[in-house]
């Protein structure tokens, strides 16, 4: 059967209009939840709504099936409306099995709706996933719309005719549930059809019995009469600036960002890392992207890989090395050697929970203090962050001319949200952007090779292979100017002062902090930095929609800071900074600027809600909601 | 590729010497050792501008800062890994790495395991004097088990690892020997090893006259290195001794070598094996001999070429592009799906 034998039925009066809904896909790690998420997200950004999304999945690649820990969810927030989080709280649950139901079930709100598949509520499920009642009859789930329905046995019908075994068949119940969502909110199933018939190109039985899954679950809407129980919605598209557009992840934005910058500079990128969660999709990302002339190297260990990058760098191009808390730490002498034979470098850290192994998959902000001070002396590196997904791609570039323009590592630093989310993304004019060529030194004479740039305060790249200017470098202590090894204590100190000199100036090369919402003076303004950045923003809305005078700063150059931040942060009578660890943007501001800024610090591994955030504002104004 | 054009005036030794002054101790094996490899640039009139030499922390790491073509001094052990980032971004690069003992099996053995089993094309020195030099005279990864230093005052009890088995063992595609004083077999070695495409592994026995002076005296000595080394050559027999009369002979039925004397108990010349630098059982066999029993193997104990790393990372590369098409930035963004959003709210069209 393909969808043109079904038809795609237009959004009727019987929908009733919503400006925004959340929803969770939850299952086992098995259940192809990140796929539904990312299909449901694809046919949402289509249907014309703005929307945010939360991929949150175990570390465990096949954690036992059945079990609380191997539970794989991915949620997704949209509307009529700029979305600015994936949502705080679920107007719709699907819980593929006990499991699911458990851990999610305390986020979706009193009376909204969980599609639960009884299926998979057999005795064994629930004794997996520690109920020793069944939830759905023990009185735990009345304050919600509770929707049983059997999708494992509706999935195998609706597939049994393309002769798939029974677990393979089973593994359409996804889609099943997918097209139940459709259903409910109108969402056309295209995309999602021409989508699985590309994956599975090869095996057309597979796609057959997807898409066969897929308006199952979608009849199974219309006819079951569903509209009775849940209702049926439509929520209208957003006044969305227009243009083309497409879903893009943190992932995606920083390969491209990169691949963008290399030719905005004018050089070659040599992509060197080692696999890490959540990182190593950016390699994977890039390796499949040589036609850009990306050369990509898995290294031995997160070490060569910061080596590699820093040779790939040393011979004349741009060497990027990614990783996440853990591997930065490896890699931190050798950021030091970068830094002290000034090398151009750039760093990508997706963080993560830690400390040490930490939780791999689960989201962060607390290698600030990492990214800023964390290497053995005096060795000061620019640190920037993306405020988002959609400010990835911006970033990386940025990343790019920061290192080439002023010969120095440069730490980029993502998290696991910014990471793994999607959202539409409008594509950018690329001519808009400033180009900023490297010119590589050729001319011999008067060259040294730590002679310095007037205004930047950067030595010269020479790539080997240029007459007459070899030379070396290293990273013993070296001669101002003749690069000759140095240990002459006022040389020293010379060194010293230049390389924070010119990471300082950097200040005077970027843009001065603008206020992201309200005045420029005022009783609060909430700062943050990263992925923290939607919450924020519509926390600070709300509070501002009903008169409190409050503002919202959001920092991208984390070190140096913003020329004019400590006099802006000095205009409020209250700072609080909110980011997922104890403190730490925290720590910089107030041993910057001895402003008495107090901290919003959560490090539950999943991001901030608006309304945590709100209710902090509150205390602090002492207003009562 | 890397021969000069012939109007550029010849190159001496000294052509290939920076100004810097050498601050190794007096009597250094690393002062014979530069001179055999500046000796060797000059005999090849390799260009000095497309010459890049590598090296990580160590007495020998400081090669670098003496030779007048590139260089880059890094960070303990991962020169190896430096020096593939370095050939990544440019293969035409004719790149050197200098190391020690403690950089290259220690601290740094990983980056010399992966190095060697990818075939980066390039030339790795290893100055092995079986102690730590610059950190004043610890036991390092080829000590003798016993040996006596600051860090082992009753003696050191770790097995060593023997650098050209570890090559080998690696996946090393080209394996030699040779030791700081030999000056006319240094200089052979060196130039089969620029010679080769690939990773070229070359341990170079070299004496450090302050912690360890005389360590490789039972082998090197005038006295006795007749018969405790065996220069190997392929397709030659394994002859050696001061009479030429001494030979490896391949013991039957076993896989091991009988060091035989030709003229005795009916050993002829035909018994004495032939070296084949392919053969890498017999590279390995070579590799683990060891004195009083057997004479050092010398030379080039293997040398099988095969593609190197960088060489296929470009193909990929090539062959990406050259199915790809334009591979311009604003496609770049357009991959998978993209859809267009019209003004005054209008729904959005795919």
């Amino acid at each position: 059967m393909t969808i043109d034998e079904v038809a795609e039925p237009e959004v009727s009066p019987a929908h009733r209009e919503i400006e925004s809904a959340v929803v969770r896909f939850a299952g086992d790690s098995g259940d192809g939840m990140q796929l539904t998420g990312s299909q449901f997200t694809l046919a949402t950004a289509l249907a014309g709504n703005d929307l945010a999304t939360f991929p949150d999945f175990p570390a465990e690649i096949r954690a036992p099936a059945g079990t609380t820990y191997g539970v794989s969810a991915f949620q997704i927030n949209f509307g009529a409306r700029k979305i600015m989080t994936s949502g705080d709280q679920l107007d719709v649950l699907v819980a593929m099995n006990p499991a699911a139901f458990k851990t999610n079930i305390d986020d979706l709100k009193p009376g909204g709706v969980a599609f639960v598949d009884i299926g998979a509520f057999n005795e064994k499920n629930l004794r997996k996933a520690g109920y020793e009642t069944d939830p759905l009859e023990n009185g735990v789930a009345d304050k919600y719309r509770v929707i049983k329905i059997d999708m494992s046995r509706l999935t195998l019908e609706a597939v049994k005719e393309h002769g798939l075994s029974q677990k393979e068949a089973l593994r359409s119940k996804n889609m099943w549930a997918l097209g139940l969502v459709y259903w409910m909110y109108g969402r056309k199933r295209r995309a999602t059809v021409d989508w699985l018939s590309n994956k599975f190109a090869k095996r057309r039985e597979i796609s057959a019995a997807n898409i066969a899954a897929l308006n199952a679950g979608h009849a199974f809407g219309e006819t079951a009469e569903m509209s009775a129980e849940v209702g049926r919605y439509e929520v209208p598209s957003a006044p969305i600036a227009p243009g083309e557009y497409r879903t893009i992840t943190g992932t995606t934005g920083v390969a491209f960002g990169l691949i963008a910058g290399a030719r905005f500079a004018g050089v070659d990128l040599t992509f060197c890392s080692y696999p890490i969660t959540p990182a190593s999709s950016v390699l994977h990302t890039l390796a499949g992207l040589k036609e850009y002339n990306v050369v990509t190297f898995q290294a031995e260990d997160e070490i060569a890989a910061v080596a590699a990058a820093i040779g790939a760098s040393y011979a004349g191009n741009l060497g990027v090395t990614s990783s996440s808390g853990p591997g930065i730490a490896l890699k931190a002498e050798a950021i030091g050697l970068a830094i002290a034979a000034e090398i151009p470098l750039v760093i990508i850290n997706s963080q993560r929970a830690g400390p040490s192994t930490g939780m791999p998959t689960k989201t962060e902000q607390s290698d600030l203090y990492q990214a800023v001070f964390g290497r053995n002396a005096d060795s000061p590196l620019p640190v920037i962050s993306p405020n988002g997904v959609h400010d990835s791609f911006d970033m990386a570039i940025e990343a790019v001319r920061l290192a080439t323009k002023y010969m120095t590592p440069v730490m980029l630093l993502t998290d696991g949200y910014i990471a793994n989310a999607s959202e539409p993304w409008r594509l950018p004019d690329l001519d808009s952007y400033e180009r900023f060529p490297v010119s590589f030194r050729s001319e011999v004479e008067g060259f040294e090779p730590f002679m310095r740039d007037p205004q930047t305060l950067a030595r010269p790249w020479v790539k080997p292979g240029t007459p007459e200017l070899e030379h070396r470098i290293g990273g013993l202590e070296r001669a101002a100017g003749s690069g000759h090894v140095s240990y002459d204590p006022d040389n020293h100190q010379a060194m010293t002062d230049a390389r924070h000199a010119k990471i300082a100036g950097i200040a005077n090369d970027i843009p001065l902090q603008a206020v992201d919402q309200g005045e420029a003076t005022g009783d609060l303004v909430i700062v943050g930095w990263g992925s923290t950045y939607g919450a924020i923003s519509r926390c600070v809305a709300n509070l501002r929609d009903e008169g409190l005078s409050v503002s919202h700063v959001q920092i991208r150059h984390l070190w140096p800071l913003p020329a004019n931040l400590g006099d802006l942060l000095r205009g409020f009578r209250h700072v609080t900074v909110a980011e997922m660890n104890t403190g730490q943007l925290l720590t910089l501001l107030r041993s910057e600027y001895l402003v008495p800024a107090e901290g919003l610090n959560k490090v539950t591994g999943k991001p901030f809600t608006i309304v945590e955030i709100e209710q902090a504002a509150r205390r602090r104004l002492g207003v009562q909601q | 590729m890397n021969v000069m054009s012939p109007q550029r005036p010849k190159l001496t030794a000294k052509d290939y010497t920076s100004d810097q002054e050498v601050r190794w101790c007096p009597g250094c094996g690393d002062y014979a050792i530069i001179k055999a490899v500046q000796r060797t640039l000059a005999e090849l009139q390799v260009s000095k501008e497309r010459t890049v030499f590598v090296s990580g922390i160590g007495c020998a790491a400081r090669f670098p800062y003496y030779m007048e073509t590139y260089g880059f001094h890094t960070i303990h052990g991962r020169a190896p890994a430096i020096a593939t980032g370095v050939k990544l971004a440019n293969p035409e690069l004719d790149v050197w790495v200098v190391s020690g003992d403690g950089d290259c099996l220690s601290i740094g053995g990983n980056h010399t395991l992966h190095l060697l089993r990818r075939n980066v094309d390039l030339q790795l020195l290893l100055f092995n004097n079986e102690i730590y030099g610059l950190t004043k005279g610890q036991a390092s990864p080829t000590s003798r088990p016993g040996t006596r230093s600051p860090s082992t005052p009753m003696g050191s009890v770790d097995s060593p690892v023997s650098a050209a088995q570890f090559a080998l063992g690696s996946g090393a595609r080209f394996v030699a020997r040779s030791a700081d004083i030999l000056q006319k077999h240094l200089p052979v070695v060196l130039k089969r090893a620029h010679a080769h495409r690939g990773a070229s592994f070359v341990e170079i026995f070299q004496n450090c006259i302050v912690y360890n002076d005389g360590a490789f005296r039972h082998f090197l000595e005038k006295g006795v290195a007749a018969d405790a080394q065996v220069h190997v050559e392929h397709g030659e027999p394994l002859i050696f001794g001061k009479e030429r009369n001494r030979g490896l002979r391949l013991r039957s039925g076993e896989l091991a070598l009988d060091v035989v004397t030709i003229g005795e108990d009916g050993v002829t010349e035909d018994d004495i094996l032939k070296h084949d630098e392919t053969n890498h059982t017999l590279a390995t066999l070579l590799a683990s001999m060891t004195p009083p029993t057997h004479p050092v193997a010398l030379g080039v104990l293997y040398c099988d070429p095969a593609p190197t790393y960088e060489a296929l990372v470009h193909d990929q590369v090539a062959a990406a592009k050259s199915k790809g098409g334009a591979a311009d930035l604003d496609a770049l963004l357009r991959r998978g799906h993209t859809w267009t959003v019209k003004p005054n709210g209008a729904a959005p069209a795919q």
